[in-house]
């Protein structure tokens, strides 16, 4: 009889402890309402289940226990019951599957006026680069980034002369505008990560990953690393800003584009020729460590 | 189906060989050290699997000291931790797991209860323990090298696998990667005797569907893991010559802080697309030998026959033939082509009808029972509660829309350790109460078991039931620290101290569980040689623990299925395999029961 | 399919009197045959995966095209001449012929290293040309699959050699017939790994 009721009070705890204690998700701050609203269908249809399979297992504790003289039912099958039981079980499954695969089409299907914002992420840090006035983001290549040429811009193509580079963990994104994020690493894997966006991706080097989204809600919100990438992994972070249209321009105005960033460093190398290799303190700090 | 006729004296079926043809120790050292009996091999298995899972248990302690209380404890540095979660997931989910399950339950087992003498190939069994003793020693040896054992993450993932910002990345991945290849070796040696042994060598009477689900549940997991572990043993061949000789089979052109590898062109997805198609079937690996042995627990502790027996075999065989084709629902963020999802979601969420059905048929098993309470069935009890919960959180992850916002937050954490981790240990512990008095002769104390039960149960739960929360929070997992983030809330932490608690308490809690093993093996009272009144053939044997070569000189003939309980008609309410129907005391005093009149033929 | 036939058995009904109960093995077959078939379904496996990544690796920009050294064709040669070898020799057993065994095994065996010899010797050529397995993926793959094939032939080797131990040492003849009859499946079966390797490793 107790561990009847320990196992009831298990189900009753879980129940209480989803409905009363304070962790749950943060508030969205983006378009993807209809993942949160999978998720609750999810919880509803699968909530049931397990209520309802372990109250039936304390029932059964309970009314069946062995008792002097009493003895078990001898059946060996039943198959309509196992049916009718597969057949609800699959409308479950069916019930929660369909909105999901509708959205995954949502999800993969990146809207025509989305703009592209590339993420570069490395050991340990992230860069950002806009497409810049002709909304053309410039071919890159891992194999030709130098310090003056962080990002590996292709210097030989138009488009990318007037790309916006953020050398920076902090990006801003425009209220309302859908954005295509495009994932690039020049290392191991990353994954740019905002909770309150609800979309991930991993970033693979050697390939341009994306997904897409629209900001709602303006703010400032973190950014994760959600993909093992080493020691500094936990440290790999940065912020985005939601800003409304016209704080959004200003902030984009006071970042060089590539041209005038390669400009500014052959000004410099003709300087001061001798430059170290900036790096992140994580980064210097987990290398010193490990070497 | 070809007909071979024997005309060599080595071509006589297995199940035809008399006793006097088996091999016989003369010595101690063939007898204990290096046997052939699969009884004691499967022993040698279960310590070391038991031993090297210590460190594993140890290695999280560890850990959730950091999580629970950072930046207390100074020895435990970012390197460190990831040492730790890559050391225990690699042990947990294969030196124990798969190590106990198959290669511990699966030799003891599998010839008893199919009414063999031993594994079909003796040798060939005892070089498959030695070479996981191997592997298990070059693993440990992993954590004694010039940088440490790996912090890859037991997914191992490159190119972060082989670079210098992660620990381990010089001896250690090495080791991690040799290790892995000489347990898949073995293990394929020790795979083959079961696959072998349950086909060909039951004895007389024991068609396939007289088998117990046990032995269903650990034939139908080893022809996964033969025919998985070849994808990550190719992963690792090649994952060890990009590092040791500079190919780029997953390697593409990197800038590793500041400066251009060698590397170039590789593919770090391919390495994923190998592991996984290793790595999901591993999880049957894990759960199907689990659902076998709960199958059995339930029937023998509730006295009833295993409800819808034919439907739980047919889930066991389709289960594993899907899982070979879900393995993507892992990459859903990978950067894979997002297409797949849709392929991927719809098979993952179709594997869940047959997951279900098999829950449903254990609780049916229970309804109508007579259900004793003993310690196993209150592991199975534990085991059903912790599997439905993690099987319900594998709803969410399998979805891609939804695993988008959860994949890598603590709520995976929570989900595989609930469904692969706690609900498999659960039938583990169920399992060794089970077959303690057959393994020893002697009875384990109820009161520490009772203790042991609920502390590990509850602990458990309550362990990893909070972790779901978090992770829809949005905690990612593999982080050393959370350090300030605009969105955790404080009570976050105290959660986080909670749960390390409760995770030392539930540790500590299986001294309980050594100490009552150890203590009873030797102290313990006699136990009688069929104690739980089971049906299956290794409680019939004549001695008790059993000798070598199982069955005295004869071996049992098998007249009736494993799950002959409460029968209407008969005195006991158990049936053993190997009584006939003419020789049933029934109700009225006398002997027999009466022949069924409908009868389908095996063949 | 008797396999999947039995699965439907309704095995709770008791019964069968004790001359007519059903033995207690799937197949009509020695254990050993089961053990050698699922060897060669486990290495099927470990090729198959080779192949689809070399595949996968071969549709990327990198990929270098070259020219295999000719002695491939030659060690190709020599492995048919092992394989049918051993197809002597299991003629012979079965006949109970113990010279036509002997001079099958030698060959079988003989040949079969004369053909591991010749694979080392491509090796020596490509590296002396100065192809190393760094220099490109296709000639990493080139040694990679040339030796996970080796190796299965090793492991057929070992096998061999203790078969040539029991037969020299005056077993009967009719005692090695299985052992010899499943070593010539299985060089049979690395012969066809090796025909798709090498077409595989040749066109592309």
């Amino acid at each position: 009889m107790i561990a009847a009721i320990l196992v009831l009070l298990v189900v009753v705890g879980t129940v209480v402890f989803h409905f009363w204690s304070p962790w749950w998700w943060t508030e969205i701050a983006s378009n993807w309402g209809y993942v949160d609203d999978t998720i609750i269908v999810t919880f509803w249809i699968t909530g049931v289940v397990f209520i309802a399979v372990l109250l039936f297992v304390v029932y059964c504790m309970v009314r069946y226990r062995h008792r002097e003289g009493q003895k078990a039912e001898y059946e060996p099958e039943n198959a309509k019951l196992e049916w009718w039981l597969t057949g609800l079980t699959t409308l479950g499954v069916a019930g929660m599957l369909t909105p999901g695969l509708f959205v995954w089409g949502q999800f993969v299907t990146v809207p025509d006026d989305a703009v592209e914002v590339e993420v570069l992420a490395q050991q340990w840090t992230w860069a950002y680069r806009l497409p810049g006035e002709d909304g053309i983001l410039g071919t890159s290549d891992t194999k030709i980034i130098t310090f003056e040429n962080p990002f590996g811009v292709n210097p030989d193509d138009p488009h990318g002369q007037d790309d916006v580079l953020v050398e920076s963990d902090e990006l801003h994104l425009e209220l309302d505008q859908p954005v295509k994020v495009l994932l690039r690493s020049i290392d191991v894997l990353h994954n740019f990560y905002v909770p309150q966006f609800r979309a991930k991706m991993d970033m693979v080097p050697g390939a341009i990953t994306y997904y897409w989204l629209t900001p709602t809600r303006t703010g400032t919100f973190d950014i994760l690393c959600f993909e093992l990438c080493g020691v500094g992994h936990h440290a790999m972070r940065g912020l985005v800003v939601v800003d409304e249209t016209g704080a959004y321009e200003s902030w984009v105005d006071e970042h060089p584009t590539f041209a005038e960033a390669m400009e500014e460093a052959r000004n410099e190398m003709s300087t001061e020729p001798k430059l170290v290799l900036k790096q992140d303190d994580a980064a210097t700090g987990a290398r010193a460590v490990t070497q | 189906m070809a007909y071979f006729i024997p005309t060599a004296a080595e071509d006589v079926a297995p199940a035809e060989v008399a006793e006097v043809d088996l091999y016989h120790p003369h010595s101690f050292v063939t007898k204990y050290v290096f046997s052939q009996d699969a009884k004691v091999i499967a022993i040698q298995y279960s310590f070391t699997a038991i031993a090297i899972g210590l460190v594993a248990l140890v290695l999280s302690w560890l850990m959730r000291l950091q999580l629970g209380f950072p930046d207390t404890f100074a020895f435990i540095s970012a390197e460190a931790y990831y040492q730790f979660i890559t050391m225990h997931g690699m042990i947990m989910v294969i030196y124990l797991l798969t190590a106990l399950f198959l290669g511990g339950f699966g030799n003891y087992l599998i010839p008893l209860m199919v009414g063999a003498r031993d594994m079909v190939f003796p040798y060939v069994n005892m070089l498959s323990y030695w070479i996981y003793l191997l592997a298990v020693l070059v693993l440990l040896a992993s954590m004694f090298v010039p940088g440490g054992p790996t912090g890859a993450g037991w997914t191992l993932y490159p190119p972060q696998a082989i670079l210098s910002g992660t620990p381990g990345s010089g001896a250690g991945i090495i080791l991690m990667l040799v290790s892995l290849a000489l347990f898949i070796v073995g293990f394929t040696m020790g795979g083959l005797n079961y696959v072998v042994t349950v086909l060909q060598a039951r004895t007389r009477g024991m068609s396939l569907m007289r088998m117990p689900l046990t032995v269903w549940g650990i034939f139908v997991a080893t022809i996964l893991a033969l025919l998985a572990f070849p994808a990550l043993f190719v992963g690792a061949v090649m994952m060890s010559l990009d590092k040791i000789l500079g190919t780029s089979f997953f390697m593409p052109a990197i800038v590793e802080f500041g400066e251009l590898s060698d590397y170039d062109g590789g593919s770090p997805l391919l390495f994923q697309h190998l592991f996984w198609f290793f790595g999901h079937p591993e999880v049957y690996i894990v759960a199907l030998p689990g659902f076998g042995i709960v199958s059995d627990l339930l029937a023998t502790h509730a006295r009833r026959n295993i409800f819808g027996y034919r439907m739980m075999v047919w889930a066991i065989v389709i289960i594993g033939g899907l899982s070979f084709i879900v393995w993507a629902h892992h990459m859903y963020v990978s950067g894979m082509n997002p297409y797949f999802g849709f392929f991927f979601a719809t098979t993952t969420l179709i594997i869940a009808v047959p997951t279900a059905l098999k829950v449903y048929n254990w609780i049916l098993t229970l309804w109508k029972g007579n259900i004793h309470l003993t310690i196993p069935m209150l592991f199975a009890i534990g085991f059903i509660v912790t599997f439905v919960n993690g099987g319900i959180t594998g709803l969410f992850l399998g979805n891609a829309v939804v695993d988008v916002p959860l994949s890598d937050t603590m709520f995976v954490v929570a989900h595989f350790h609930m469904v692969m981790g706690v609900a498999p240990i659960l039938v583990i512990f169920g399992a060794i109460y089970h077959w303690f008095p057959k393994i020893t002769g002697r009875m384990f104390n109820q009161t520490l078991g009772q203790i042991h039960f609920w502390v590990t149960f509850l602990g458990a739960y309550a362990i990893f039931l909070p972790l779901h929360y978090l992770g829809l929070l949005g905690v990612p997992r593999r982080y050393y620290e959370m350090s300030d983030t605009l969105f955790i809330p404080e009570s976050a932490v105290t959660l986080n101290a909670f749960v390390s608690v409760v995770a030392l308490t539930v540790g500590v809690a299986q001294v309980i569980f050594l100490f009552n093993m150890i203590w009873s093996a030797y102290k313990g009272k006699k136990a009688d040689p069929n104690p739980w009144r089971a049906t299956t053939l290794e409680w019939q044997t004549p001695e008790n623990p059993p000798a070598h070569g199982n069955f005295g000189p004869e071996l049992p003939v098998v007249y009736r299925w494993a799950y002959d309980y409460s029968v209407p008609g008969a005195k006991e309410d158990f049936i053993p395999q190997n009584v006939p129907q003419e020789e049933v005391p029934n109700t009225e005093g006398g002997l027999g029961l009466p022949m069924p009149a409908a009868h389908q033929p095996a063949e | 399919m008797s396999f999947f036939r039995q699965l439907t058995e309704k095995s709770w009904l008791p019964g069968r009197s004790k001359g007519e109960l059903p033995e207690g093995s799937v197949y009509y077959l020695p254990a050993q045959t089961i053990a050698v078939r699922l060897i060669m379904m486990v290495a099927t496996v470990v090729f198959s995966l080779f192949v689809v990544a070399y595949g996968d690796r071969m549709a990327l920009s990198d990929w270098h095209r070259f020219s295999e050294p000719s002695i491939l064709w030659a060690n190709t040669v020599v492995l048919i001449l092992s394989s049918v070898a051993w197809h002597w020799a299991t003629i012979n057993a079965r006949q109970g012929r113990l010279d036509g065994v002997k001079t099958g095994l030698l060959a079988g065996g003989g040949l079969a290293l004369v053909f591991l010899i010749g694979q080392f010797m491509a090796w020596r050529q490509l590296a002396d040309a100065g192809f190393y397995a760094d220099t490109n993926p296709a000639y990493a793959f080139f040694y990679l699959l040339t030796a996970v094939h080796a190796l299965h032939l090793l492991g057929g080797l070992v096998a061999w050699g203790r078969t040539v131990l029991r037969v020299w040492r005056g077993v009967a003849v009719a005692k090695v017939r299985l052992t010899v009859e499943l070593c010539a499946v299985y060089w049979h079966f690395l012969l066809v790994v090796w025909l798709v390797l090498f077409a595989l490793l040749w066109f592309t």
